[in-house]
């Protein structure tokens, strides 16, 4: 075939072919695989010699919620969806979790204690009884949340429900979770929701051993989840997604159904969440409604928009950034830290829509080298930056 | 590949929104292989015609394209069956690279076990698109930072790598220069050899060049069809476009737009 355009316009062209030092594949690999190796040093070495039990058990709770954060990257960052709900998928798999931890403290044949306190029943209700298996417990903390997300995507993402309206609809997910918990107070514990959990799995977590046991899980799972992520945003999914985001009728006219491409993001981001709840109750040892609410759902949002939202690792280094900057200012000053929060958020989301990740890529920018692949993000994003 | 060539056969199609009708009654035929210019009066209808066949918007009457009924059936499974289109303003996707936007395009029949997979190496139909559209020297650039009418091409690429038997295309050359124009008009002779083309457009002389056929639409209705001679000569088409019939040959012009 002959070649018809013989590109007439090079003098228009706002980025010669030169400027564009291809990095070949292995380089990225090289890469992913050193970050990685990094990332376990650190966590798994670095942190437990640095940090004492205490504050090691509270960076176990911040990478749970760095979890979740990975998940709201994968569907806001690069699906454009907005999950301002995803503290139902977290709840889910936190009561999972918990009420078959509940379950085995108590005994075979027993009623958790709180069911004894309020007094109301007589057995056990028919709906807790599956979660004292651990087969159909630790399943259900991810495959609950992701079919519930799958429920609800089928049902909103074919009808093109977007933007500020998806948002609105997860919101009031969260919201109708928190009332439906709290009413039910004689077999969800209400408002104090499922606490004093003392065992995991016949370990006992006031032994600082097992406390360390289940920081090792959460650290090991949060690097599988952060491997699984990025294979995602590099596969021909990934790209697929970022088109859906940036040109969902475009999409549709080349032959796609995008509410598919959209669900399996969102499912796939729901059943993070959900293992991260489920770690999350080991680690603190209770599971409220006040952790999947509205407050907290927005504050798993908050972290990813700080970081860096179409990020691999900026979801993740926001989470912790925040966690760790309100339990360190609350301290100090209770009351201030909600203040600093949203103007925290305010600030990123004029000055930089990138998030901080992007700051790398400005002062990168200037050098020439080509940014490394969990690092590299919207162009656009990046214009409205500087 | 499905090589043989299929026409667009449309039958009394009618377009409402609230009472306004936008397409009323339409009938054409587009032979297999033709390169037909649907031109008219803004507000003739003509866009909307291609959102109805392409199930954008509701419409009643028959499209079929070969012999399958296109009505009814929504964007996406109208896109599998052969029919890609483009839009007045570019929609590539301008945050993913030339080569990704190609790869995506021509990836609607993949399953899953290949989308959860990362690509290696450059498909051959996206490869030989690139060459076709002239843009092999910039595969990874993103597709943001490509010229106007580049993006054009990489439509047009899209299309032929996405298996496109009809390509309906909407203003394909606004904002272009001489060059550009050429080398479109070259392209699209070129991809019409095994495609059938449909092209909306205001610009005359692009007309007189690469138009084989000719359909005017005004209000909604087919005014006239045939060669670009044979409409250049309608009194009605001269009406329509001047408001007084004049002598052939000196319109309709470049003038609408």
């Amino acid at each position: 075939m002959t070649t018809v355009a013989r590109d007439p316009v090079t003098a228009a062209d706002p980025t010669p072919p030169a400027a564009k030092p291809a990095a070949g594949p292995s380089r990225h690999r090289f890469r992913a695989v050193a970050g990685f190796a990094f990332g376990a040093a650190l966590l798994f070495a670095v942190a437990p010699l640095l940090l004492s039990d205490f504050r090691l058990s509270l960076l176990a709770k911040y990478l749970c919620v760095a979890m979740v954060a990975i998940g709201i990257g994968l569907a806001w960052g690069r699906g454009g969806m907005l999950a301002l709900g995803q503290g139902v998928f977290f709840g889910l798999g936190g009561y999972a979790m918990a009420m078959h931890l509940k379950l085995a403290d108590a005994g075979p044949g027993n009623m958790p204690d709180f069911m004894l306190l309020y007094g109301q029943l007589d057995e056990l209700p028919l709906w807790w009884r599956p979660f004292a298996s651990p087969w159909f417990a630790l399943p259900a903390t991810v495959l609950l949340p992701m079919a519930v997300a799958f429920v609800l995507g089928s049902l909103v993402f074919r009808r093109r429900v977007r933007g500020a309206y998806f948002a609105i609809l997860s919101q009031a997910l969260a919201a109708a979770m928190v009332i439906l918990l709290i009413g039910q107070q004689g077999t969800t514990g209400g408002t104090n929701g499922l606490t004093d959990i003392q065992g995991f799995f016949g370990y006992d977590l006031d032994d600082p051993v097992n406390q360390r046991m289940v920081y090792f899980i959460i650290a090991g799972t949060l690097l599988a989840l952060l491997a699984l992520t990025r294979h995602l945003m590099q596969s021909r999914y990934g790209e697929l997604l970022v088109a859906v985001r940036d040109g969902e009728e475009r999409v549709r006219f080349l032959g796609y159904d995008p509410a598919t491409v959209k669900l399996v993001a969102y499912v796939v981001a729901a059943g993070m969440a959900g293992l991260a709840g489920a770690l999350f109750v080991p680690a603190v040892g209770i599971i409220s409604p006040a952790m999947i609410g509205i407050v907290p759902s927005i504050e798993f949002v908050i972290g990813v928009a700080i970081g860096g939202r179409a990020t691999l690792l900026g979801p993740v280094l926001g989470a912790v950034a925040v966690a760790w900057a309100r339990t360190a200012l609350s301290e100090r000053f209770p009351g201030t830290w909600t203040y600093l929060q949203g103007l925290l958020f305010v600030v990123v989301v004029a000055f930089l829509p990138g998030g901080l990740a992007s700051l790398v890529g400005l002062l990168r920018r200037g050098d020439g080298e080509r940014r490394p692949g969990w690092l590299r993000r919207s162009r656009r994003t990046e214009a409205e930056a500087s | 590949m499905t090589e043989q060539l299929h026409g667009l056969y449309v039958r009394d199609l009618r377009v409402s929104f609230d009472g306004f009708t936008a397409v009323d009654g339409v009938s054409l035929d587009v032979a297999p292989g033709d390169i037909r210019f649907l031109i008219g009066p803004n507000g003739a209808g003509k866009t909307t015609l291609v959102d109805a066949v392409t199930g954008l918007v509701k419409a009643t009457g028959s499209v079929r394209f070969g012999d399958r009924e296109l009505l009814g059936r929504p964007v996406h499974r109208i896109s599998r069956l052969g029919v890609g289109r483009t839009f007045q303003t570019s929609t590539v996707f301008e945050e993913l690279t030339v080569l990704q936007n190609l790869d995506i395009a021509a990836g609607a029949r993949r399953g899953w076990a290949t989308l959860l997979r990362r690509r290696h190496g450059v498909p051959d139909e996206v490869a030989e698109a690139l060459e076709v559209i002239g843009l092999a020297s910039r595969a990874d650039q993103l597709a943001g930072t490509l010229a106007h009418g580049q993006k054009q091409w990489l439509e047009i690429g899209m299309l032929l790598v996405q298996d496109a038997r009809l390509l309906l295309l909407d203003e394909p050359v606004a904002g272009m220069s001489h060059e550009e124009r050429d080398a479109t008009g070259q392209l699209l002779e070129q991809v019409s050899r095994d495609r059938t083309v449909v092209v909306i457009e205001h610009d005359m002389d692009f007309l007189r060049r690469f138009a084989r056929t000719v359909t005017v639409l005004h209000a909604g209705k087919v005014l006239s069809e045939g060669t670009v001679a044979q409409v250049q000569a309608d009194p009605r088409v001269q009406e329509v476009y001047l408001g007084h019939p004049v002598d052939a040959g000196t319109a309709p012009t470049a003038t609408e737009a």
